[in-house]
């Protein structure tokens, strides 16, 4: 049934013909070809690389619910961050006796404001498997717990897209706070390595971004395999016309729930790749700006194709680095521009216009 | 850099006690000692004569008397009457005065970037300035610098302004010294303002406390039952403490327990006015985006830039007329309300008009403008923050007594915030716009049946809420810095209040705003500011569920996708 559903995806073949390269192509290009060659991949740009692509499978998850569901939820980030959050925290139990103030138990910020010992949130994190659980587990109940109250009330809509944006600044405005125990304005960094591997190590970072890769294959095959099934189709019912689906019988609470859970967690796996590569995590990550941005990705790529949504956060997060390195200024005038003019003229994003220009 | 001013400058001990080491302390000084000078030489300087022969004993005891003795020339000298007499003690007390060591004369030093101005204590006339050493200060200790306090206080309670003697009063509350409450008990006879007289009586009451009569202490307990002063309250704390008799006790526990209720409601007042400003300023932030949002269903995310707008208009109307803040700001306001209106009405007809009955793509395009809106901002004003000077009228606090004040700026707003309301609920309630912007609210195509213009009317009531949005930042210029993040500062929180208060209902915002504000303000002292505010998302976001539509919920063009 998997490979049915994607025998007809010609996007989805495409990006994962991609990935598949590139699992091949990019640690050939860093490891096996020397420094001087013009092959020769930076591990700077595998890194930014493996970033991108994180960002990708975040894009996804919020396509799955948005382009499929009519969600459109504002606060996506926040499951984004949690996830990071996870990630850091281990990674941060990694680093022990290395810190600035060498105490082996608690992490730097918590030596700094004089804490005694461990919070009990932060136990069980110098494990990876316990690490690896909370990184689905947190953002999961979280959307879980949001998704039962919001979709049992019915809440839809613009009233749905700014209470998930309250969730993650009301979460940005506690994670700024000392007191939250997740090191506050610095939030986690200085991260040391990763199952006795060093991230500054350039296997490290190659190794990462293939993870990072299969991981955006393996959420994107996941996806697709959920809109191709039954409740696909019941998913996109309840988009188009969400009062008929129920008058049908359906229960589209739950629908709702299982659906924004999953990507939830989907946006927790993808935080927590990011953090190893990036080397920090900060309260920054849940401000509402970056929700916002994570949608005109997939306004950009085109909702409710997923391919899209990846293609879409990889194009406009390359053009931010280039912006933002080249001309500084304009980068936020070439963003607002790019929401304005996908709106207006391209409601299908790329993917609408790929798929006009073939001919039918 | 001036070499000597790498090394402390030489001061005597003596001198490095009396003079502030902190540069704004020892100004705050001098402009304190010139006003006093200003306030009570008002007869002129040439008054008195250096050499005047009933005065030249009093200055050889400073030159060269004991501290006993000084004090005791400084008490008859302020007995005196002499019209710099004021001047001179303050000097006095604060280390200021000596002897010039050239030729003996009485001066008064103030301390400059090298060396002291001088000018001659009996005329006040400038004697330009000397080093450091070129004076020979007189020397003062505690007892003397008490009673000189004393002096100067007596002084000030024969002062013709009502306001001076009631400052004197006050900085003699619980004063222990008995000839300076025989003093004030003197004036109470005279005295003809009624809150100095009341004042004065306090500060009596307050010393009877210690007197030996049972009788006596218990009339001063239920005369001081209902004042709030600082040192009434201590001085009953004390009372209570050493008191024997049961009946003076129970008295002083009953006035003790009446002026912590007093200070209690006070208090009360204080948080409701706090958050009930905040909520001001959240409805004047919302109440724009009430209209574009509640009334027609659109969502617009560049509407604190829009307000943002308002304020940079502010800033710029300021810069334009140097030296008329107050008059600038009353400009200020139509400025930024056709300013924001006009962006307003050119983000409707330019993006938005095409995207009526899409609101989520109205959110993403009307969040893309308010990107190009901040840069274009950051651009044209730099990306630092800009400060809107606050007229004088508005600077300062009304004080209603000693433990409640009210910030005047934060009050004109709460009153600016009310008087938009009304205009623009009157504008939507009795202007022919009001009428065409509902009927085309209620229902679009019967209203264009009937003759109105929609297009037309949608321009200008997104004109409408968006130059409320601009002048909500020119109120808002008043309180916090102007910027490129401030609009993005109050996004979130005017969606919340919007949403709190029911979409499409003008009243809910406001109810919706003050009620967010006030509660905000009560949850602050026992859970600080962040963690109230962020109590408040969750509580809206828990409100939301059982209430979808708010507080009011009304119809309107549906704003549901």
């Amino acid at each position: 049934m998997l490979l049915e559903a994607l025998r007809t995806d010609r996007g989805g073949q495409a990006l994962l013909a991609v990935l598949a390269v590139a699992v091949v192509v990019v640690p050939v290009l860093n490891l096996a070809v020397p420094p001087d060659s013009p092959l020769y991949l930076s591990t700077y740009t595998v890194t930014l690389l493996g970033k991108y692509l994180t960002y990708a499978l975040l894009a996804v998850a919020v396509d799955l619910v948005w382009g499929y569901l009519g969600i459109l939820s504002l606060g996506h980030g926040a499951f984004f961050a949690l996830g990071g959050y996870a990630m850091g925290m281990y990674l941060m139990r990694q680093i022990g006796e290395r810190g600035v103030y060498g105490n082996a138990e608690l992490p730097d910020f918590m030596v700094f404001l004089n804490w005694q010992e461990l919070p009990w949130f932060w136990h069980g994190f110098d494990q990876l498997w316990f690490a690896l659980l909370m990184v689905g587990l947190v953002p999961g109940l979280l959307a879980f717990v949001f998704g039962y109250l919001a979709f049992r009330s019915r809440v839809t809509g613009v009233y749905l897209s700014i209470i998930t944006q309250a969730l993650t600044y009301a979460l940005m405005l506690a994670f700024y706070r000392n007191e939250m125990g997740f090191g506050g304005n610095n939030g986690l960094t200085d991260f040391k390595d990763l199952l006795g591997f060093s991230l500054q190590d350039d296997r490290t970072r190659v190794t990462l971004f293939v993870l990072s890769a299969l991981a955006l294959a393996g959420g994107y095959v996941a996806c697709r395999a959920i809109v191709a099934s039954r409740l696909g189709r019941l998913m996109i019912a309840i988009r188009d016309a969400e009062g008929r689906a129920r008058f049908l019988g359906y229960r589209v609470e739950h629908v709702k729930l299982a659906v924004f859970t999953f990507s939830a967690v989907l946006a927790g796996v993808a935080g927590a790749l990011y953090v190893p590569q990036v080397g920090i995590i900060n309260p920054n990550e849940f401000s509402p700006l970056n929700s916002i941005e994570i949608v005109i990705w997939v306004a950009v790529g085109g909702r409710a194709t997923l391919y899209g949504a990846a293609a879409g956060a990889l194009l406009v997060n390359y053009a931010k680095t280039y912006f933002t390195g080249a001309l500084p200024e304009v980068w936020l005038f070439a963003l607002g521009g790019l929401f304005v003019l996908v709106t207006l003229l391209l409601p299908q994003g790329i993917a609408g216009l790929l798929r006009r220009r073939r001919p039918a | 850099m001036h070499p000597r001013s790498l090394f402390p400058r030489h001061r005597s001990p003596l001198d490095s006690r009396l003079i502030p080491t902190n540069g704004s302390g020892f100004l705050a000084i001098v402009a304190w000692a010139a006003f006093a000078v200003f306030l009570l030489s008002g007869s002129g300087p040439a008054a008195a004569e250096p050499g005047d022969a009933d005065l030249s004993p009093l200055v050889e005891t400073w030159r060269s008397g004991s501290f006993d003795e000084k004090a005791s020339a400084a008490s008859q000298f302020a007995a005196t009457g002499h019209p710099r007499a004021a001047a001179i003690l303050q000097s006095l007390l604060h280390g200021n005065l000596g002897f010039r060591k050239s030729d003996g004369r009485l001066t008064i030093a103030q301390e400059e970037a090298d060396g002291l101005r001088l000018s001659d204590a009996w005329t006040g006339e400038d004697l330009g300035t000397v080093k450091m050493r070129g004076v020979s200060k007189i020397t003062l200790n505690n007892s003397l610098r008490q009673q000189l306090r004393a002096a100067l206080a007596g002084l000030n309670l024969g002062s013709p302004d009502p306001a001076v003697r009631l400052a004197a009063v006050h900085a003699m509350l619980g004063e222990p010294d008995p000839e300076l409450v025989e003093v004030l008990r003197q004036k109470l006879g005279t005295e003809s303002d009624a809150g100095v007289r009341d004042a004065l009586a306090t500060a009596v009451a307050l010393a009877n406390l210690t007197a030996d009569a049972a009788e006596q202490r218990v009339a001063s307990v239920n005369a001081l039952a209902g004042s709030l002063e600082p040192p009434v309250r201590q001085g009953l704390s004390t009372l209570i403490g050493s008191e024997k008799d049961p009946r003076v006790l129970s008295a002083a526990r009953k006035a003790l327990r009446a002026i912590d209720g007093r200070i209690q409601f006070y208090g009360f007042v204080e948080t409701l006015f706090f958050g009930l400003s905040l909520g001001s300023v959240l409805v004047l932030a919302a109440i724009g985006l009430a209209i574009t949002f509640g009334v027609m269903g659109v969502i617009n995310m560049a509407h604190g830039e829009l307000i943002m707008l308002g304020a940079y208009t502010t800033y710029v109307v300021q810069t334009l007329m140097p030296g008329h803040i107050g008059a600038s700001l009353f400009v200020a306001i139509p400025a930024a309300f056709l300013v924001s209106g006009l962006v307003g009405i050119l983000i409707e007809r330019g993006v938005i008009r095409f995207l009526y009955g899409r609101p989520l793509e109205t959110l993403l395009a009307t969040f893309g403008v308010s990107l190009v809106l901040q840069q274009a901002v950051r651009s044209i004003f730099s990306p630092l923050n800009r400060s809107v000077e606050t007229p004088a009228w508005m600077s300062g606090s009304l004080e209603i007594n000693s433990v409640l004040s009210l910030t005047l700026n934060r009050l004109y707003i709460l009153l600016f915030c009310l008087l938009v309301f009304v205009l623009l609920a009157l504008i939507l309630k009795r202007t022919s716009l009001g009428l065409r912007v509902r009927a085309v609210a209620q229902n679009r195509p019967m209203a264009r049946a009937m003759g109105v213009r929609a297009e037309w009317v949608d321009a200008l009531t997104f004109g409408l809420g968006s130059g409320i949005a601009g002048i909500a930042g020119v109120a808002l210029s008043q309180l916090t810095n102007v910027g490129p993040n401030l609009g993005q500062a109050y996004i979130v929180d005017s969606f919340m209040v919007v949403v709190f208060g029911g979409v499409g209902n003008l009243w809910g915002t406001l109810i919706g705003g003050l009620s967010l504000g006030v509660a905000n303000k009560i949850m602050e002292p026992w859970a600080g500011a962040v963690l109230a505010k962020i109590l408040i998302l969750v509580f809206i976001i828990i409100f939301i569920q059982k209430r979808p539509r708010g507080l009011f919920p009304q119809r309107g063009r549906a704003a549901e996708g």
